[in-house]
């Protein structure tokens, strides 16, 4: 992973929040994930194959989603189902946005949802992984990348 | 007029549903990949679909051609993660009225759908 792509991550990041939210997210400092692996309650995965191979997941907690299901259907209370539905869709628009950058050979699969298994998480993704931190309205979350 | 939403995210179903509510539009049904999608648009034939591309089973695209060889005149609106400009320029090339890449906006779809219909006049 180049600086300029990790770059390409962080601001598909930043518009995909404002443009959801009206309100921005603010990014952390990106880093290169040791070997335990922080997960939230809600991960999904993208397999990445194509002209780069490996993985992107993104991981948070119930609040978040709740409050970005909000700004998308304008309801509360949804069930887990639609949570979990949520973050895969998620996953999907933040990785397939990337082919601005990485071009059409980028080729992203449908989403994975994981519930509890984060050593399947690991296994999918190719190391070195890069972990940006995203903070939005007071919710941590985070996106972690590992491509060859 | 009658609309197909296609889409494995349900949450992005009930948005799309939600947005067009608007616009007088009878929904027929709706779908999570490209097979269930071509059985519901062989069965009602609608005249406007709003499909995605990376699906289960079958991809958008695919289905896109499949619904070309059907019925020819659907509006078909692509509505897709992939922002890349080949892929919006391939979908438009078999067929799609429109692109419009996720995240979008209500307003966005807005203006797709009042392009369809006025075409559609």
């Amino acid at each position: 992973m180049t600086e300029l792509e990790i770059k390409g991550f962080i601001k598909v990041l930043t518009d995909y929040f404002l443009s959801v939210t009206g309100s921005p997210a603010n990014m952390g400092v990106p880093f290169i994930k040791e070997n335990s692996t922080e997960v939230f309650d809600y991960v999904a995965v993208i397999g990445i194959s194509g002209s780069r191979k490996g993985g992107v997941y993104f991981t948070a907690n119930r609040p978040l989603l709740e409050e970005i299901a909000r700004h998308i259907l304008g309801e509360t209370g949804l069930d887990d189902a639609t949570l979990y539905d949520l973050i895969g869709e998620m996953t999907n628009t933040i990785s397939g946005n990337m082919r601005e950058l990485f071009g059409s050979t980028f080729l992203i699969s449908v989403p994975i949802i994981l519930k509890g298994n984060i050593d399947e998480v690991v296994l999918r993704l190719k190391p070195p992984v890069y972990v940006i931190p995203i903070e939005w309205n007071g919710h941590k979350s985070h996106l972690a990348i590992g491509l060859e | 007029m009658k609309l197909l939403i296609v889409d494995d995210s349900n949450i992005m179903r009930r948005a799309i549903e939600k947005y067009l509510s608007a616009f007088n539009l009878e929904i027929v049904g709706n779908a999570g990949d490209g097979e269930s999608a071509l059985a519901i648009f062989s069965e009602t034939l609608p005249d406007i679909v709003t499909l995605d591309i990376t699906m289960p089973r079958m991809d958008g695209l695919s289905c896109l051609d499949k619904i070309m060889q059907i019925k020819p005149d659907t509006k078909v609106i692509v509505i897709s993660a992939l922002k890349d400009p080949a892929t919006g320029i391939q979908a438009i090339k078999k067929g799609a009225r429109g692109f419009l890449s996720k995240p979008f906006s209500q307003e966005e779809i807005i203006e797709e759908m009042k392009a369809c219909l006025e075409d559609s006049e």
